[in-house]
């Protein structure tokens, strides 16, 4: 029997999932963060999640609302400054998986947190960089996710604040020391691999429910789909459970502040 | 060597018009009753440094203090935008202000180049980004040794910095803990510092937990220390107080709108004194 849970908690689950236990994540605030610590309370006891803050091997009881919770710190091995976060820990290639979330993201997966529209007057500006653009070039490889929309989906960023795989899909070619980049892109219909020649997004993975059209509805350009694609699975009773938990934790906490 | 001053005095001493002014502490520690105390001399044209410009900033940018702003990420954490930020490089309420934004990668290290002395920082990043396009201070130049293109930025070099920290003791050494950010590099690399602090205590080596590798910046690298209780309230003060989430998510709607942010500012900032607390007075 199937289980009742909605199209957030699938993404939130198959994003966790995306994460193996003796990775080393180095973790964005939001969905990133909810997955990896999903990932850490369920399958992957022994995923280390670093926070940009300086926190290493951080074990939160409740999810942070900004990067430096202090819940972070306090459950975490240890405590760096963060030049010493970007520049050994990151830099120095100690970072296996970069985790992000973006508002917008292309089809070669170049990421814009910058601002929508020109950079000298902007229709929105964004919050910026922040870890990001070091992140997806110095992490060995990146996992992305965010809700779909049209809005979000676009052909071409407005802004590459972050590497993706550049605007022709070639930004990556012949850099030296530099990760893989973004190897899966976890929405809530689907999951998205870039094609290995072209370096496009392609879905290779449908959620339980999700159509074609439905993706193609939410997408800003021609969606290429895999010549197998597959069905995601559904998320497991325990898995939903520790999710609710931790969400429930985490909103009683912040509420109560 | 650190002089003990009243905050009024050690903000209206170190902080010029005109002056580069960076305020540290990554999302802990952050000096606020520090930074309302500058709104309240109505300090100008300021060129503020924050790797995370955070309430702080949006508050001194709303406040008029601003003419720049160099920054890494300018959101309001787990919340969504700053509204104060917004306005002015949107609408240029309530002036037109620059900005200067880089990675956060960039920024730890121009601290660290300005903390060391050196012009220049050198880190592997950049790479792919528009960033370098919107903002001259990204360079690239070639390792002399492996040929290998690095990015380069100018060093931070705050005329004042200033940070808040848990304790001092009677010499003037400041002991900061838990998250650290940039705090140390902040106050080395500028020409001078002051430090808001918790409390005073007689001695740091004599405190219990005294460690040989606690976090200390000596009183003899710092210029002025001004007590500060809660100076870091909204955020939070580790082994002191928490972060008051609750006061970040309230922040989105109090600055989205020019009369309610000014009415903020009028009864928690203008219409308190230095000894009041910080920012959810």
């Amino acid at each position: 029997m199937s289980l009742a849970y909605t199209s957030s908690e699938m993404m939130t689950v198959t994003a966790a999932r995306a994460l193996e236990n003796g990775m080393t994540c180095f973790v964005g605030i939001g969905l990133p963060s909810e997955a990896a610590n999903l990932a850490r309370l369920t399958h992957a006891p022994d995923v280390v999640l670093i926070y940009e803050s300086g926190t290493l091997q951080t074990k939160p009881e409740v999810l942070p609302l900004s990067i430096g919770d202090g819940e972070l710190c306090e459950s975490a091995l240890t405590t760096v400054a963060v030049p010493e976060m970007f520049r050994y820990w990151l830099q120095g290639g100690k970072i296996s998986v970069g985790f992000l979330g973006t508002a917008q993201i292309d089809r070669y997966a170049n990421l814009n947190t910058t601002l929508i529209g020109d950079y000298q007057s902007p229709k929105v500006r964004l919050p910026g960089g922040g870890g990001a653009p070091e992140i997806a070039t110095n992490a060995g490889e990146v996992f992305i996710t965010l809700k779909h929309s049209k809005r979000a989906f676009v052909k071409d960023v407005d802004f590459v604040t972050t590497l993706g795989f550049g605007r022709d899909g070639k930004g990556r070619d012949g850099v030296p020391n530099i990760g893989k980049g973004p190897t899966r892109v976890i929405t809530d219909l689907c999951v998205m691999k870039p094609d290995l020649e072209t370096k496009e997004l392609t879905v290779v993975s449908l959620h339980p429910g999700v159509s074609r059209e439905d993706v193609c509805d939410a997408t800003g350009w021609e969606i290429r789909f895999a010549g197998e694609l597959e069905s995601t699975p559904e998320p497991s009773a325990h898995e939903l459970e520790i999710l609710r938990e931790l969400k429930d934790r985490t909103e009683r906490q912040h509420a109560g502040e | 060597m650190a002089e003990f001053l009243s905050l009024h005095d050690a903000v209206a001493r170190y902080v010029e018009d005109g002056a580069t002014v960076a305020m540290e502490g990554f999302t802990h520690l952050i000096p606020f009753a520090a930074g309302h105390e500058v709104i309240r001399q109505k300090k100008r044209d300021l060129t503020l440094i924050r790797m995370t410009p955070d309430l702080i900033y949006d508050q001194l940018i709303g406040a008029g203090c601003a003419k720049k702003v160099i920054f890494s990420w300018g959101g309001n954490p787990g919340v969504g935008s700053l509204h104060r930020l917004r306005d002015a490089v949107e609408k240029g309420w309530p002036r037109k202000i620059e900005i200067l934004e880089h990675s956060h990668a960039a920024m730890a290290c121009a601290f660290e180049a300005g903390a060391a002395g050196l012009p220049l920082a050198v880190l592997r990043g950049y790479v792919g980004s528009e960033l370098p396009n919107v903002n001259d201070q990204i360079k690239f130049i070639e390792c002399p040794f492996t040929g290998e293109r690095l990015a380069a930025v100018p060093a931070v070099r705050p005329d004042v910095s200033i940070v808040h920290a848990q304790k001092a003791d009677r010499a003037g050494n400041v002991l900061v803990e838990g998250i650290v950010g940039v705090q140390k590099e902040a106050v080395l690399a500028a020409t001078r510092s002051i430090v808001t602090v918790e409390e005073i205590v007689e001695d740091l080596t004599a405190e219990p937990d005294y460690h040989p590798n606690t976090c200390i910046i000596p009183g003899w690298a710092i210029d002025a220390i001004a007590v500060a209780e809660k100076g870091a309230l909204p955020s939070y003060a580790h082994g002191y107080y928490p972060r008051n989430n609750r006061f970040y998510k309230e922040w989105d709607a109090i600055a989205r709108d020019r009369d309610a942010f000014t009415r903020w500012l009028d009864e928690n900032v203008y219409d308190q004194d230095a000894n009041s607390t910080g920012g959810n007075a």
